[in-house]
């Protein structure tokens, strides 16, 4: 494709709309044409996210400016996008969504994990959910996409290969997240407050969080899966870590443990088996993926039992949101899928 | 001169190593999927071991 394709960022000043927008800016064949905030219409860009100073002039413009594109990003407030879609619908023919709002299918389930109604429960069929590892040929043709909540991404990639092989008893798997502050958002309130805040370990989901829905629906295969989550909040800005206990329904040795993972992801081009008998980083450290959108996943079965402990990490911003957007992005317009996603990271960090 | 290439499978992870033909009995392989330190334990034909580890304390 010569010419760039113009894309637009609705709610473009929080955490994951600049992490998209820094991303776009660099990407070769997109133009973001424009990008939305209502704190901070007419202001610059950097304002906003100081670490693009200098490397783009552009203004937020208000949601009531937005002109025609051909792809819309929303990065919106969970529920945001689903109450206002038809303001958004007819400006692109191709959507992108970050926020929760159309990663279900059930409006049940929706009812369940969000405590509300779904305001547009007839558009959760025209979504496909985002994530390029389970759903890549549909994401290619699609012209709606949900991305993946982070926890989701994490948990759902170190074990899709592992239920999608049927080894593992789905019911049984007992996951915990550790996740850094940015996945709470922009805005302050008392919880945030530094001095609560720092040196925590927050165990502030120990059941019931919302992407349970997403990640039982996604690895549910011949039998219904239903993993037992909890998410635990650390003092870090960047990052998500899983460690799951799964427990298989068969024998099986680390060897062909690790023939299932190969086979799953040898072809991936951002998941990487990481598991090493020495070295400073011997399994997946989110650290180190801060800025790419890498998932790296490890596993160790236990010796005296039929448990394996599967671990996997990301950076909740970049695989977890705008990285997998930008994945989605680049399949949908037929574009290498690591266009504009090639950051190896930093070491030390 | 060109040598013909062994692949063999890594002793830990099942992992494929690829030897080329004038590697020495003893020499130290690294597997590309696992990061383990292999040894060639013989040459005709190859076989391969997981070479002797330190033990270390990981510090956690």
């Amino acid at each position: 494709m010569s010419e760039s394709v113009r894309v637009a960022i609705v709610g473009g000043s929080g955490y994951t709309g600049g992490e998209l927008y820094r991303l776009l800016l660099f990407h070769p064949h997109v133009q973001v044409a424009q990008i939305t905030s209502e704190r901070f219409a007419g202001k610059l860009v950097a304002k906003a996210h100081p670490n693009l100073r200098q490397a783009t002039k552009q203004k937020f413009i208000s949601v009531n400016e937005l002109a025609a594109c051909d792809v819309l990003f929303l990065c919106l407030p969970h529920g945001e996008a689903a109450k206002n879609w038809d303001r958004y619908a007819g400006l692109a023919p191709r959507v992108i969504d970050l926020s929760a709002d159309f990663r279900l299918r059930d409006e049940a389930d929706y009812r369940f994990y969000y405590h509300n109604n779904h305001p547009r429960p007839d558009l959760l069929a025209d979504f496909v959910y985002g994530i390029p590892e389970l759903h890549r040929d549909q994401i290619r043709e699609a012209r709606r996409v949900a991305c993946a909540g982070c926890n989701a991404t994490a948990t759902i990639l170190g074990l899709l290969p592992l239920y999608r092989a049927g080894v593992v008893l789905p019911q049984n798997t007992v996951v915990e997240v550790k996740v850094g502050s940015s996945e709470a958002g922009n805005r302050a309130n008392d919880g945030s407050h530094h001095p609560e805040r720092a040196n925590c370990l927050r165990s502030f989901s120990p059941t019931g969080h919302r992407h349970v829905a997403e990640i039982n629906h996604a690895l549910s295969f011949d039998q219904k899966a239903s993993v037992h989550f909890s998410a635990t909040a650390v003092d870090m800005v960047r990052g998500a870590l899983a460690t799951s206990h799964v427990f298989l329904n068969q024998a099986l040795t680390e060897k062909d443990i690790w023939k299932i993972y190969r086979e799953a992801y040898a072809d991936e081009p951002f998941l990487r088996i990481v598991k090493e008998r020495d070295g400073l980083y011997r399994y997946p450290e989110p650290k180190l993926l801060a800025g790419t959108n890498y998932c790296d996943v490890g596993f160790e079965k236990d010796p005296t039992s039929d448990r394996v402990v599967v671990i996997s990490a990301i950076d909740n911003l970049m695989k977890g949101s705008a990285g997998q957007a930008v994945q989605a992005l680049n399949l949908m317009l037929g574009f290498e899928e690591t266009t504009a996603l090639e950051f190896p990271g930093l070491h030390p960090v | 001169m060109t040598t013909t290439a062994t692949v063999l499978e890594c002793v830990v992870c099942g992992g494929d190593v690829e030897l080329e033909g004038g590697t020495l009995q003893g020499e130290l392989i690294d597997c590309a999927d696992c990061g383990s330190e292999l040894e060639v334990a013989s040459v005709a034909p190859f076989t391969l071991r997981e070479a002797p580890q330190e033990a270390e304390d990981w510090g956690q």
